[in-house]
């Protein structure tokens, strides 16, 4: 059998993984029914806030979304599943396939969750096409730097624990980059640097795809 | 002795710098009063911080290229002395800005992107402490180590300096040029960065030597 170029191997695991995700539905809408019940909850505590606290909510829900989906792309594989692919494919489109899966998955429950937010918390939203650009966005570098912190939990013993340890103090620049950037949303006036924080946020979106590139195949050798 | 010249040097200099620290004559800026004197102490420390989680840095990505474990002893020690030095000087910091910024933690950005950055190196030493394999141990933590050193310089060094702040050489402020310190500040300054950077070096060795005998039966030469 030739070998297949990288584009297509890399469509190929993707593939296998956006297949392997409907098949085993359960996570799929489990992660539905997380997003659903956690915006209910900030419904029945404080009713509808106000513009900021919303934002607010909005991020700390993204990020608690985001832990939870991500975190099972690793752990879902046994290591017997692992070795498999090692032997297939070069890590480095492993995990470039596992980035793109993450980034596709997470697109969906960015949406999901704005949704969630409007229909529960009100809608204080002055430009809502701004901000689900700026959610899509969030959503992306959020599932890229768990991606790679998952990769890394899933060679730890304690996973679950170790992904918010290492995870949160990494998130907060770019969750408060992401509170800054949308809150421009809320009001109509226009908000003074706002293109160096996007410029800030791309940066470090390059940053992490780069580095996951470079130091996954370092961290797959066993 | 001829080895040892530095740490010598070291010990001077502290001595120089804190009898120094609290004899020179430093300019009284309106309630300010004696409060400058705490820049002797405060800047060393990130220095100091700076060079030591550099040569962790430095010391993971050599482990990555040649899976030597004394590679990975340097660069947890560098690390953790690091953490301390940073530690110590987001303290010093704290102390300034009670009496003069008036708040314990205030909404200043640089004293919240080295919060964060300490957060992160905080959690690499969480994070060796949840492997028992070693060799996994160094594998991991040096990739996770890179993740932080990334995010170290932009966050402390790139970032505040791009935005407003209380710190001295933010948009709106100056920094430490020549030009705007005044002389007896300077005369006290430069020997302490470099009185306190070898001093954390001393500590890293220290630790360094000690974490290898701890580790000797696995580690030979």
């Amino acid at each position: 059998m030739p070998v297949k170029s990288p584009i297509s191997q890399i469509y190929a695991l993707v593939r296998k993984d956006l297949l392997l995700e409907w098949r085993q539905r359960h996570a799929l809408f489990g992660i539905l029914l997380y997003v659903f019940s956690t915006v209910f909850v900030i419904n029945l505590m404080v009713r509808e806030p106000e513009e900021r606290m919303w934002n607010a909510m909005f991020w700390v829900v993204q990020l608690f979304v985001c832990v939870n989906a991500v975190a099972k792309s690793f752990l879902q594989e046994s290591r017997g599943r692992l070795l498999y692919f090692y032997s297939l494919v070069h890590p480095r489109y492993f995990i470039a396939a596992k980035l793109i899966y993450n980034v596709l998955l997470m697109m969906l429950f960015s949406s999901v969750t704005l949704v969630c937010c409007i229909l529960f918390l009100g809608n204080p939203l002055l430009k809502p096409w701004y901000f689900l650009g700026v959610v899509l966005l969030g959503g992306v570098s959020l599932s890229l730097l768990f991606t790679m912190l998952a990769a890394i939990a899933a060679q730890a013993s304690q996973n679950a624990a170790l992904m918010a340890i290492m995870g949160f103090p990494l998130i907060m620049p770019i969750l408060i980059l992401l509170n800054n950037i949308s809150q421009s949303a809320f009001s109509p006036v226009v908000q003074p640097g706002l293109g160096g924080m996007f410029i800030m946020l791309a940066g470090m979106d390059v940053l992490i795809i780069a580095l996951a590139l470079i130091l996954f195949p370092f961290l797959w050798k066993e | 002795m001829a080895k040892n010249w530095w740490k010598i040097l070291s010990v001077l200099l502290l001595l120089y710098v804190i009898i120094g620290g609290f004899m020179v004559p430093v300019p009284v800026i309106g309630n300010n009063q004696q409060a400058a004197r705490s820049i002797f102490f405060h800047l060393p420390m990130w220095m100091a911080m700076y060079t030591l989680l550099t040569i962790s840095v430095v010391n993971s990505v050599w482990y990555l290229a040649t899976n030597d474990l004394r590679r990975d002893v340097r660069a947890s020690s560098a690390a953790s002395v690091g953490v301390l030095f940073g530690v110590m000087g987001f303290l010093t910091g704290m102390l300034w800005a009670t009496y003069t910024w008036g708040g314990t933690i205030v909404n200043d950005p640089k004293q919240m992107t080295t919060a964060i950055a300490l957060a992160i190196y905080m959690a690499y030493l969480v994070l060796r402490m949840s492997f028992t394999d070693i060799d996994k141990r160094a594998r991991v933590s040096a990739i996770y180590n890179v993740f932080a050193f990334a995010l170290l310089i932009p966050l402390t060094y790139i970032i505040p300096r791009t935005v407003d702040s209380l710190h001295p050489g933010s948009a709106s402020s100056p920094g430490f040029s020549d030009k705007d310190t005044a002389g007896t500040i300077k005369m006290v300054l430069w020997p302490a960065f470099l009185g306190f950077t070898l001093l954390g070096i001393w500590i890293y060795t220290l630790r360094n030597r000690y974490k290898r005998l701890a580790l000797k039966n696995i580690i030979h030469g």
